[in-house]
C-alpha cells in the first residue's frame, strides 16, 4: 500500500499556498506510518512523475475554487476529479493536471484520487494565510486524517494541543 | 455531490503571459509580451534574515526551483564577499547541471515537440521504415521495429478510448505540419522514452538536494550535505556510484537521442532557420564555478553584440562589474510607478500603478531590463554562441554536429547563421544539454577526487558584517542569465530584486520604446490561420517562456479574431 499526500500551491500569495501549510502540520504534528507519503509539491510539475507514479492513491491538497462560500472545505473523489482540471488550448504547460494524465498515458496512474480543497479567500502576495483559512486549517488537516482513516490508514497526532 | 463542479487550481505558475499580435497579409506586423500578474514577491523578502532568502526565492515560479535558491545563496555570499568550500561548489555544480539536463529535455519532449509534431499523423507510420530511418541517424538501443510497433499500439489504444489525453487540443493537422507520419511515429516514441529518461536526472537533483521540487540543503557558504564514506543519511559512496550510473543513461539519451532528434527536426522545418531571430544582443554569464571565490568557471559566459562571434565580451568572475554595471530596468511601459528613468537592481523599485492595456504606454507587469541600454536575449543560444564564440571545444563540437547532420538530412549545408531563428534556440538548447551532461560527469569526478583527498568540508560558518552591504548572485539557469541583487543591513534583507530570464526576454518595450526579445521575435512570422496560431506559439515556445502561455490575435483594425489561452 502506497498512499501519497500532496499539498500543493503557492505559498507566496497567501491562501494559494494552503495545500503546502496542510503538509507542514501533517509532518509536524502527526507519526505518519511508511506507507504514507506526504509531498509538499509546491508549484511543481514533471518533478512530481516519479513520487506519483504507481501509488494506489493520492490524496490532493489545494485551494479550490467550487464557487462556495470563503473557506468552504470540499472534497472531490475519483470521477469528480477530471483529469483535466481545466480547458486547454495546447499540451504545453504541464501542471498537476498534466502529470497525472501523463501517469495515465504511460500506464502508471494512481489506485484513485481525491481532492481535499478550501475556496481562497485572498491571492494576495503574502507567506500569511488569510485569517478565515488560517481558522479552517485544523478542520482541513482533519478532513486529510479522515480521508486517510477511510483508506485505513491511522495516524496519530503527537502534539496534545491540536487533537 | 452529482453536479458537475469546475476545479479551478488558480495559478501554479510565476505569472500568466499574454501575447498579443497584428497580423497583416498572412505575417505579424506588431507584437506585445505582457506579464499578467505583479510580480510582487521581493516585497515579502525585505526584512528577513539574508540566509532565509533562497527558501523563499525558490517559491518565485514553480519551474525553476532550484536556480532561485543558488542564485539567492550567491548574491548573500558576494554581499559578504564569502568563499564556499570546493566540495560544495562541485555539488552545486552538479544540481545545477542535472537540473538543466532535466529541465532541457522536459522543454523540448513535453513542452514545445508537440509544436512540430503531429501526434496523430504518428498512427500511420510504418514501423519497419520508421526503424530503417532512425537506424541510418543513431544507434540508441530504443530505436528498433519492436519498440515503434509497441508505441504505435500503445498510442493507438490510447486514442482509440475515445480521448487524448495529455494530447487533447494539440494543433493536429495544422497546414504547418510537416512531418511524414514516420518521422511523427519516432518523435513520439521518443517523447515517451524521454519521460522515462528525465527521472533519471530527478533522482539526482533530488539526492543531491535531499528533495525536489524544492531542495532542502542549501546554505548561504555551503551547502549541507553531509559527506562521509560509511554513513547511511549522507551522501556515501553507494549514492555517488548509482548517480554516475544515472549520469551514463542521460549521456546515451542526449547525444543519441536528443541531439539528433533536433537536427531532423531543423532539416525538416529548415524554413523556420529564417524566422523568429529578433534581438540578436546575447546575454550569459559564466557557470559552474571551480575554484572557492568565484574566479574560474567550466562554462564560460559572456556578452555577443550583434550577433558578431569576434567581438564576444567575456564575463570572468562573480565580482566582474562589466555584468554588475551594465544591468539596468526599466518600468516606461510596465504597470510600476516610473517616472525616475531605468534603475540598477540594487535602487529598483517595485511600487505598483496598474493601468489599462495600453498599445503605446503601460501594458505589463514585467519590467523591462537593458544591458547597456540595449535589450537582450538570454537563454542557451546566448550561451552557446558565447562559449563558441569563446573557443569553448566540447560546445564546437556539438554544435558543428548538429549542423552537419541537419545539413546532410535536409542536403544542403546549414551555415552558423542560421541558430539566429526559432528552430536556432531549440537547436541550442540540446547542444547546451550535451554539453551540461559532458560537465555534470566533469563535476562528478571532481568531487569524487577532491573526497579522495581527504576533503570532505561542505560547511563554513557565515559571519555577518555591521551595516549596509550589497551583492549579486548570478547564475547560467536553463533559460538563461538569472541575476538576484540584495542589499543588506546588519544582516536584514532592505531591498531586494530578481531579474529573471523571462523578464529579459519577454521584456515589454524599454525606456527608449525598443520592442523586447520575444515582440521583436515575432515579426515578420507567418500565420497560416488566425484562429489557430500554431506559429506564434512555436517562436514564442522556442524560448522556453516561465509563464502560461495566452496568444491574442489581433487583424490589421484591431478587432479580436479570436481570444485562446495556453495553459
Amino acid at each position: 500500500m502506497r498512499i501519497v499526500v500532496l499539498g500543493v500551491g503557492n505559498i507566496l500569495l497567501s491562501d494559494e499556498g494552503v495545500g503546502v501549510r496542510v503538509i507542514e502540520k501533517l509532518q509536524q504534528d502527526f507519526d505518519l506510518p511508511p506507507d504514507v507519503e506526504v509531498i509538499d509539491g509546491g508549484t511543481s510539475g514533471m518533478e512530481m512523475l516519479e513520487d506519483l507514479s504507481c501509488a494506489d492513491h493520492i490524496v490532493i491538497i489545494d485551494a479550490v475554487r467550487s464557487g462556495s462560500p470563503p473557506a468552504t472545505i470540499v472534497k472531490l473523489t475519483n470521477e469528480q476529479v477530471p483529469v483535466f482540471f481545466r480547458t486547454k488550448l495546447s499540451p504545453h504547460q504541464i501542471g498537476l493536471s498534466d502529470v497525472l494524465a501523463t501517469l495515465e498515458l504511460i500506464g502508471e496512474q494512481p489506485g484513485g484520487v481525491t481532492v481535499i480543497g478550501i475556496e481562497p479567500v485572498s491571492l494576495e502576495t503574502g507567506m500569511a494565510l488569510s485569517p478565515q483559512v488560517q481558522t479552517q486549517l485544523p478542520k482541513l488537516v482533519e478532513s486529510v486524517v479522515e480521508e486517510l482513516r477511510l483508506l485505513g490508514i491511522v495516524v496519530n497526532c503527537i502534539v496534545p494541543e491540536v487533537a | 455531490m452529482g453536479k458537475r463542479i469546475t476545479i479551478d487550481p488558480i495559478t501554479r505558475i510565476e505569472g500568466h503571459l499574454r501575447i498579443d499580435c497584428e497580423v497583416n497579409n498572412g505575417k505579424v506586423s506588431k507584437a506585445w509580451a505582457s506579464g499578467q500578474m505583479w510580480r510582487g514577491v521581493e516585497q515579502i523578502l525585505l526584512g528577513h534574515d539574508a540566509r532565509d532568502a533562497w527558501a523563499i526565492t525558490q517559491r518565485i515560479c514553480g519551474v525553476c526551483t532550484t536556480v532561485h535558491a543558488i542564485t539567492s545563496v550567491r548574491a548573500v555570499e558576494n554581499a559578504l564577499q564569502m568563499e564556499v568550500p570546493l566540495n560544495a561548489q562541485y555539488i552545486r555544480n552538479m544540481i545545477i547541471t542535472a537540473h538543466a539536463i532535466h529541465d532541457h529535455i522536459v522543454h523540448f519532449y513535453h513542452l514545445s515537440a508537440l509544436d512540430w509534431v503531429d501526434v496523430t499523423s504518428a498512427l500511420k507510420g510504418d514501423p519497419a521504415k520508421t526503424a530503417q530511418l532512425a537506424g541510418g541517424l543513431s544507434s540508441w538501443s530504443g530505436n528498433s521495429r519492436q519498440e515503434f510497433t509497441k508505441v504505435k499500439e500503445r498510442l493507438g489504444n490510447f486514442v482509440g478510448t475515445g480521448q487524448l489525453g495529455i494530447f487533447t487540443n494539440g494543433y493536429w493537422g495544422h497546414p504547418a505540419m510537416k512531418l511524414s507520419p514516420e518521422v511523427n511515429l519516432l518523435a513520439v516514441t521518443h517523447y515517451l522514452q524521454a519521460l522515462e529518461v528525465q527521472r533519471y536526472a530527478n533522482k539526482i537533483v533530488s539526492i543531491l538536494g535531499s528533495k525536489t521540487p524544492h531542495i532542502q540543503n542549501m546554505a548561504v557558504r555551503d551547502v549541507s550535505n553531509p559527506i562521509s564514506l560509511n554513513s547511511q543519511s549522507v551522501l556515501t559512496i553507494e549514492r555517488l556510484l548509482a548517480i554516475k550510473e544515472w549520469i551514463d543513461k542521460l549521456d546515451d539519451f542526449v547525444k543519441n537521442v536528443y541531439l539528433v532528434d533536433i537536427a531532423a527536426v531543423g532539416a525538416f522545418y529548415a524554413d523556420w532557420t529564417t524566422v523568429g531571430a529578433g534581438v540578436m544582443d546575447y546575454l550569459s554569464v559564466p557557470d559552474l564555478p571551480l575554484d572557492t571565490k568565484g574566479t574560474k568557471f567550466a562554462l564560460p559566459g559572456g556578452y555577443v553584440k550583434g550577433g558578431d562571434l569576434a567581438g564576444v565580451k567575456p564575463i570572468k568572475s562573480f565580482n566582474d562589474a562589466y555584468f554588475r554595471d551594465g544591468v539596468q530596468e526599466s518600468v516606461k511601459h510596465s504597470w510600476y510607478k516610473g517616472g525616475k528613468g531605468p534603475l540598477h537592481p540594487y535602487k529598483g523599485e517595485t511600487i505598483p500603478k496598474y493601468t489599462d492595456f495600453q498599445d503605446d504606454g503601460k501594458y505589463s507587469w514585467v519590467k523591462s531590463p537593458t544591458f547597456y541600454s540595449r535589450p537582450a536575449q538570454v537563454g542557451p543560444l546566448s550561451r552557446v554562441l558565447a562559449m563558441a564564440a569563446q573557443n569553448h571545444a566540447p560546445t564546437l563540437k556539438y554544435l558543428t554536429g548538429v549542423l552537419d547532420t541537419a545539413g546532410s538530412l535536409a542536403k544542403t549545408k546549414i551555415p552558423l547563421a542560421a541558430v539566429h531563428s526559432t528552430i536556432g534556440r531549440h537547436a541550442a538548447r540540446a547542444v547546451s544539454c550535451a554539453v551540461q551532461v559532458d560537465e555534470l560527469a566533469h563535476q562528478w569526478q571532481l568531487l569524487i577526487d577532491n573526497i579522495g583527498k581527504g576533503d570532505t568540508a561542505t560547511f563554513n560558518k557565515p559571519v555577518f558584517p555591521k551595516g549596509e552591504v550589497s551583492g549579486v548572485g548570478f547564475h547560467e539557469a536553463p533559460r538563461g542569465v538569472l541575476s538576484h541583487w540584495v542589499v543588506l543591513d546588519d544582516g536584514k534583507i532592505t531591498n531586494y530584486q530578481c531579474v529573471v530570464p523571462t523578464t529579459w526576454n519577454a521584456a515589454p518595450r524599454n525606456e527608449g520604446d525598443v520592442p523586447g526579445p520575444y515582440e521583436s521575435s515575432l515579426l515578420n512570422t507567418p500565420v497560416a490561420d488566425p484562429e489557430r496560431p500554431l506559429e506564434v506559439l512555436r517562436t514564442v515556445h522556442s524560448f522556453d517562456p516561465c509563464l502560461a502561455c495566452a496568444v491574442h490575435v489581433l487583424d490589421a483594425e484591431g478587432k479580436p479574431v479570436v481570444q485562446v489561452k495556453a495553459l
